[in-house]
């Protein structure tokens, strides 16, 4: 029996909005983009991780109003978790999503307790967390 | 938006802790006037800017002292000028004095990633206590010890 990481959601406000981030500005490519129910689902993966996407979907999606809104004010507050990449380049790849315009949270530092690693916000309000691989 | 900009004034405390921030500094950058900003600032993350700017300082500051800094250096580093109310507000969160806490074990938070030992470790403010226990206010770390 083998267990491995397929796919990891990531809530947006705005989908086309986190497809310039995600794609253009990270670098991961759209593999699915699905609608139903006037809402739409897109998943993206890395070329260098064929196995693992993330989604794309909306708060209000598959939940009620009240779990949505709930959803979207914890997101947009920046309360949600992070999702954390790795990257062979850290410092290239924090200058490409700066100069995207992305929302800079941390430059690259030496973490005391190892990796080298930066920050953003994605265009909704996601820490999105960049480390040397 | 509204939410949008005061994540932006709270993610310049997260960054900026160590600068002369003030409450008008953070409005101007939530493109608010101060009063609105300290209020909805309140509403939304449950204590005031200042509060969060002051809890960030000191939880920066037990890095800082679990690390081996003296306390005065602690103090300057992390954006607090004067020692004497730096003191009495770590105190007040942590439930030890600085030295006090500069000289107690910390082996379980030195295991942790920063990011999540800044989330682990990060004072209550009062208000989001349901109870107020001086000696478990700060147990969040001696949780992190004991499961570790």
């Amino acid at each position: 029996m083998t267990i491995s990481l397929h796919y990891a959601p990531i809530t947006v406000n705005d989908v086309d909005e986190s497809i310039g981030f995600y794609r253009d500005a990270l670098g991961l490519t759209v593999r699915g983009d699905v609608a139903n129910g006037g809402f739409r689902w897109v998943t993206l993966g890395s070329d260098d991780q064929p196995t693992v996407e993330i989604v794309l979907s909306q708060p209000h999606a598959g939940r009620s109003e009240a779990d949505g809104d709930a959803l979207q004010e914890l997101l947009t507050k920046g309360s949600l978790g992070p999702i954390v990449f790795a990257s062979d380049d850290v410092d290239g790849a924090f200058e490409r999503l700066r100069e995207s315009g992305a929302e800079v949270l941390q430059e690259p530092i030496d973490q005391p307790w190892g990796p080298r690693d930066c920050a953003f916000r994605d265009p909704s309000g996601n820490t999105v967390r960049i480390l040397q691989a | 938006m509204h939410l949008t900009c005061l994540r932006r004034a709270r993610d310049l405390m997260d960054r900026d802790f160590a600068l002369p921030l003030d409450v008008p500094t953070m409005a101007r950058h939530a493109l608010m006037s101060p009063a609105h900003f300290s209020r909805s600032f309140r509403e939304a993350y449950g204590e005031t800017p200042y509060g969060y700017l002051m809890t960030r300082r000191i939880e920066r500051s037990m890095a800082l002292l679990r690390g081996g800094a003296t306390v005065t250096d602690a103090c300057m580093a992390v954006g607090a000028t004067s020692l004497g109310s730096f003191s009495s507000r770590f105190h007040e969160l942590v439930g030890q004095t600085p030295s006090q806490y500069r000289a107690a074990q910390h082996a379980a938070v030195v295991a942790m990633p920063t990011c999540v030992a800044h989330a682990q470790t990060r004072p209550q403010p009062r208000g989001l206590k349901a109870q107020r226990h001086p000696q478990q206010s700060t147990i969040r770390e001696a949780v992190a010890v004991t499961a570790a």
